[in-house]
């Protein structure tokens, strides 16, 4: 019973995590119906960047979310403005490769400046375990918990509650009539690329105290966030969260039972499963991609 | 008010709008009448600035708008209502309603407006809080027209309001079109209902093949014997 009660609140503490990734991917592809294969990408440099700024200047790495957030808020209007923009009447492959180019780009680069090696943040404090009775956890797992938490309902309240929210939702639903509404639709692409770019960031800090950085990195996170977002229903912020809260337990009970190398066979099989029989994910009822809730 | 000097616009490499001139004054209603692939749609997208003008130009109030993108086109006072209604089927009727007050001069005035032009749709009235996808094809059309008027615009177009809807809706389409009218607004509307829009209209343009063909005030235009033939069937 206690190792079941350990493995569901394992399962959830991984489930936040993936979910954090992969918010901002399901709000892209949601809203601009772009498929963002450099993702994981900006995770990793948000990693790095936390790396190198908790150690140079020696602050809390939770501290950097004041510098990383804006910035990746702004790197991902340049690349929504000067990449996939001018791609926009281009057949979508080429926003596909465009992003996936991107991607290649970001991890090469980083290969080139540091290398392979594994960089470990500090983990400040956040590694410690807290007792929670019948589970252990670490500190900064539940603070990932808590946030992701903040990020979705955050993210819920903007989209449904804000005139900047409706115009995004609008924009998604049908991009003529947005346009007839007076709203700049390139606009309205820009801040969404940015907005999920930003939560990545989020991800990117609190993972940094807990996770290793390399090049690599965005690479194996990535993968679980496609699972997800397809999973969630395309779109849907609220189904890509249940969908990672899924695939953390599953992830969680298959390593514990089946060992480790057996927990991808489990999350892709169930993948693929859901990709045969419930394509519009799974607690989509038959809905156009536009929905986003 | 607004006038389109000699213009040409299509899809791509494609023109379909050749050499189109035509004018609409303030206080006017204005329509355009034509077959089906005249180019009716394509000149109302080239006027709302969703498609780009390859040649001509085209003014509103004096001022040159000819290459402003839709969303700007909106700002200075001109609201295209689309053919096939697009709504946001996904929102609520009163969120699609708030998505026509978008434009900032439209925004500050959102609560007096939205009372009046609620009081113009008293089936929309009843239905605020349903998916607007979730109403009937007539409600739907009702929710597009009072979308369109909640930006308050100087000139209101309309692409085929009654496309698809029941002769008694029809009727009250064209109710609220006058009405529309009577209180001020500029209106082009664009229709396949060519003799009840010959008569609510004040002046008429015949487009052909993406040419402007015969242009007069609707009265003269009724009685001509061409359209008779080709668009009243008579
Ligand atoms: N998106 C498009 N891409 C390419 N060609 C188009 C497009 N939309 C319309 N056309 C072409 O432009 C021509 C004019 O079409 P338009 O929609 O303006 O006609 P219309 O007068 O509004 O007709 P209807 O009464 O059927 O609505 C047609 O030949 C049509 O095939
Ligand atoms: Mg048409």
């Amino acid at each position: 019973m206690e190792l079941i009660f350990s493995l569901i609140v394992n399962g959830l503490m991984l489930g936040s995590l993936y979910a954090m990734v992969s918010v901002g991917l399901t709000l892209i592809f949601g809203i601009t119906k772009v498929i963002n294969f450099a993702h994981g990408e900006f995770m990793m440099i948000g990693m790095m960047l936390t790396y190198i700024i908790t150690t140079y200047l020696g602050i809390h790495p939770y501290l950097t979310l004041v510098f990383i957030v804006p910035l990746l808020f702004v790197l991902g209007i340049l690349v929504q403005k000067y990449l996939i923009e001018p791609l926009r009447n281009s057949d979508e492959h080429v926003q596909i490769f465009a992003t996936v180019g991107l991607s290649i780009a970001m991890i090469n680069l980083v290969l080139m400046i540091a290398g392979s090696d594994n960089f470990n943040t500090p983990s400040s404090g956040m590694r410690h375990t807290l007792d929670l009775g019948l589970a252990t956890v670490l500190t900064g797992q539940v603070v990932i918990m808590l946030c992701s938490i903040f990020m979705v309902g955050g993210l819920h309240l903007f989209l449904t509650r804000t005139q900047m929210g409706r115009a995004i939702r609008a924009t998604a639903q049908n991009r003529n009539a947005a346009q007839l509404m007076g709203i700049n639709v390139s606009r309205i692409n820009m801040v969404t690329f940015g907005i999920g770019i930003a939560c990545v960031g989020i991800a990117a800090v609190l993972l940094s105290p807990l996770y290793p950085v390399n090049a690599q990195t965005g690479q194996s996170f990535v993968l679980i966030a496609f699972v997800i977002v397809v999973m969630g229903g395309l779109g849907s912020i609220t189904g890509a969260f249940f969908a990672a809260l899924i695939i953390g337990l599953v992830d969680s009970f298959t390593g514990f039972y089946l060992g480790s190398s057996l927990k991808g066979v489990a999350v892709f099989g169930i993948f693929l499963m859901i990709l045969i029989f419930r394509p519009s994910g799974l607690f989509g009822k038959a809905r156009k991609l536009a929905h986003v809730s | 008010m607004l006038r389109m000097n000699n213009v040409s616009s299509g899809y791509g490499a494609t023109t379909i709008l050749h050499d189109v001139s035509l004018e609409v004054k303030k206080g006017e209603v204005v329509t355009i009448v034509g077959g089906n692939g005249a180019g009716k749609t394509t000149t109302l997208r080239t006027l709302s600035g969703l498609i780009d003008t390859s040649a001509g130009s085209i003014t509103f109030k004096d001022e040159d708008i000819t290459h402003l993108p839709a969303h700007q086109v909106v700002n200075r006072g001109i609201t295209l209502i689309p053919e096939a209604r697009q709504l946001f089927p996904e929102m609520t009727v009163l969120e699609n309603i708030q998505m026509g007050a978008y434009r900032p001069a439209a925004k500050s005035r959102y609560e007096q407006r939205l009372e009046e032009v609620l009081a113009l749709f008293p089936r929309v009235k009843e239905r605020l809080h349903q998916q607007a996808e979730s109403l009937s094809g007539g409600e739907q059309q009702m929710v597009a027209i009072a979308r369109g008027m909640m930006a308050c615009p100087e000139l209101l177009i309309f692409d085929e309001p009654s496309l698809g809807l029941a002769p008694i809706v029809v009727s009250q389409v064209f109710d609220v079109v006058k009405k529309i009218a009577e209180s001020g607004t500029t209106v082009l509307i664009v229709e396949q209902n060519v003799q009840q829009t010959l008569k609510v209209a004040d002046r008429a343009y015949v487009i052909e093949n993406g040419r402007i063909v015969m242009d007069g005030q609707a009265q003269e235009l009724m009685g001509n014997d061409h359209i008779r033939k080709a668009y009243l069937g008579i």
